[in-house]
């Protein structure tokens, strides 16, 4: 399935002009504030009518103005988590979930697996106002997902939650998306969250579309930096786990060489995305024998980006896979770096965090 | 004993004052929401004229809306005349008259409580709703009337203690025909003007306040377990 996209929409001086198709899997939809995410996320949903344009969900058009069609927004077949979790004050926990249930369309989801997994079954009874602010959006996310939707949208699902909840609702959705093959159409402005979970991404600005594409093109794409912040610049590496250590470290093989990282839970052979950010790559042009850092990857140089500030991006090529790195125009300057020069990329261990790694 | 020592057409006045007042706050309920959700959520041409042809019984002094109706439902008005040809319905100087009259004189007191209940519930939760599949009615059903509860409790009692009391405009249109028409308040009036009227007077002076107290108890019971029911 995929969904088309073909809009106008303006909103006093806010415009909101662009046009994209995404395939099957998980798309985020990712931009500044203002950017008019929700808005878009809106126009799918058919909470507002565009001006002008067409939309389609699995193939079927839901908005064609051309054609005056509007399937209005409870035949269309969509989940929608929002941005606050919008229970209904009235109802047990239990209602809640239960509210939105329908035959499956395209998959049965269970019921159980996902009052298990979202940590719901204390909660049943509840009512909404004694619910923590993580508790409610777990279960605005279970609700949505009883509702067997063709397309899941959520709208800054995780925004509320802390860290830790954080990181266990993302693997689930991960689940949803691996298992399921639940199609979602994902808002966020973190850049770890959609290295996660994304397999397509599309940035707006200004409510008009910069890029879109596979997630692994765009997010080591240094032309993007300015969108996603120079803190978030990075790129994802593709590996397989190999060994784990007693010292707590776990062995990956990649194309380039093999990469040593804290501890991943996850059985030996698994497919591994980690995602290193350009800030924690240094560049050295002879390969470093006295160094504590122990990843140590042969690569060539791409290009070369020059920032506003101190700061450039080197993008640079590591056996198939893509790697960014920051370091100071000064430094490139010293050690002549240009492209097609051979040099290592350096990555201390400790600095790839849990959150980078996907499973 | 003056409760149970009630004369026949005291007795009468009470009996029809509650079955006006029953009948005019049922019967009016479903209009009354109508219009206030109109008011609160649609934007038409003509939403103000409405609000101004709702609040008219609430400013006019009820006498001229009596007059009206009889204008508009009397037997040789054409409205009046209508309905009495075509389905065999008398208004004027019936009690159902005196139910039309105490709808249309409680009518802007119900629309204006049910219309803030309304205004207070959250559109967004609507939206939740119609994104988890459900239809405008289920919405509705679901989602908006038991949010506006409190409010719609509110509105009939309301409308209720307006419908009791209510003197000028069923004076006026349907009179105060002992036994037909007289409500208690028009049954007090009518005790006033003649000798030694007095005793039977305060006899429904007492119930009327029994009444109210009772109609308040329970409105506040209500009103209490619809607020429990949902959870605010």
């Amino acid at each position: 399935m995929t969904l088309f996209l073909d809009l106008n929409h303006s909103v006093g001086d806010f415009n909101l002009a662009l046009k994209f198709q995404v395939p099957n899997g998980v798309s985020a939809l990712f931009g500044r504030s203002g950017a008019g995410k929700t808005t878009l996320v809106n126009a799918v949903a058919g909470l507002i009518t565009p001006q002008k344009g067409r939309i389609e969900i699995a193939g079927r058009a839901v908005f064609d103005a051309g054609r005056g069609l509007n399937i209005p927004p409870h035949q269309r077949g969509i989940g929608y988590v929002f941005q606050d979790p919008r229970l209904f004050p009235h109802m047990s926990v239990q209602r809640n979930l239960n509210y939105g249930r329908r035959p499956a369309r395209s998959f049965e989801i269970d019921a159980n697996l996902i009052v298990d997994i979202l940590g719901l079954e204390k909660l049943l009874d509840r009512r909404p106002d004694t619910l923590s602010g993580g508790e409610k959006q777990r279960v605005a996310i279970a609700r949505a997902l009883l509702s067997n939707p063709d397309l899941l949208l959520l709208d800054e699902p995780l925004a509320a939650l802390d860290r830790a909840r954080k990181l266990e609702i993302l693997s689930y959705l991960e689940r949803l998306r691996d298992e399921l093959r639940l199609p979602m159409l994902y808002v966020s402005h973190s850049v770890p969250e959609l290295a996660r979970l994304a397999t397509d991404i599309v940035v707006m600005d200004a409510g008009k579309l910069v890029a879109c594409g596979p997630a692994s093109d765009l997010l080591s794409d240094p032309s993007l930096v300015p969108q996603l912040g120079l803190a978030a610049a990075g790129a994802s590496v593709l590996a397989r786990l190999t060994a784990q250590s007693e010292d707590g470290l776990s062995t990956l093989n990649t194309s380039a060489g093999q990469l040593f990282l804290p501890r991943i839970e996850a059985p030996l052979g698994s497919r591994v995305r980690v995602r290193i950010l350009a800030q924690d790559v240094m560049i050295s042009v002879q390969k470093p024998e006295q160094i504590s850092a122990l990843n140590i990857l042969p690569c060539h140089i791409i290009s070369l980006r020059p920032g506003d500030g101190p700061g450039m991006i080197v993008e640079l090529n590591s056996g198939n896979d893509r790697l960014l790195a920051r370091i100071t125009a000064r430094s490139a300057k010293r050690l002549c770096l240009q492209p097609d020069l051979a040099c290592y990329a350096i990555v201390k261990t400790l600095s790839i965090r849990p959150a980078e790694v996907a499973i | 004993m003056p409760l149970f020592g009630l004369a026949p057409t005291e007795w009468q006045a009470v009996q029809l004052s509650l079955l006006v007042a029953f009948w005019a706050s049922l019967l009016s309920l479903p209009l009354a929401v109508l219009v206030a959700y109109a008011l609160a959520r649609w934007q038409f041409w003509g939403r103000q004229l409405l609000n101004i042809c709702v609040h008219l019984p609430l400013i006019l002094p009820p006498v001229v809306t009596g007059y009206v109706l009889l204008l508009v439902f009397g037997q040789t008005a054409p409205v009046g005349r209508f309905l009495n040809d075509t389905f065999g319905i008398v208004l004027a100087f019936r009690w159902t008259g005196a139910v039309l009259a105490a709808a249309v004189m409680a009518f802007p007191l119900m629309v204006r409580a049910i219309r803030l209940a309304i205004e207070a519930v959250d559109p967004k939760l609507e939206q939740a709703a119609t994104t988890l599949g459900a239809g405008p009615i289920r919405v509705f059903l679901t989602i908006t009337v038991p949010m506006m509860a409190p409010g719609l409790v509110a509105g009939v009692v309301l409308a209720f203690a307006k419908a009791m009391g209510e003197f000028g405009a069923t004076i006026t249109f349907v009179a105060n025909i002992p036994g037909q028409t007289q409500t208690l308040p028009s049954a007090i009036y009518a005790f006033l003007q003649v000798p030694g009227g007095d005793a039977s007077a305060v006899r429904l002076l007492v119930l009327s306040v029994f009444i109210s107290v009772l109609a308040l108890a329970l409105s506040e019971w209500m009103a209490r377990r619809v607020v429990h029911g949902t959870g605010q």
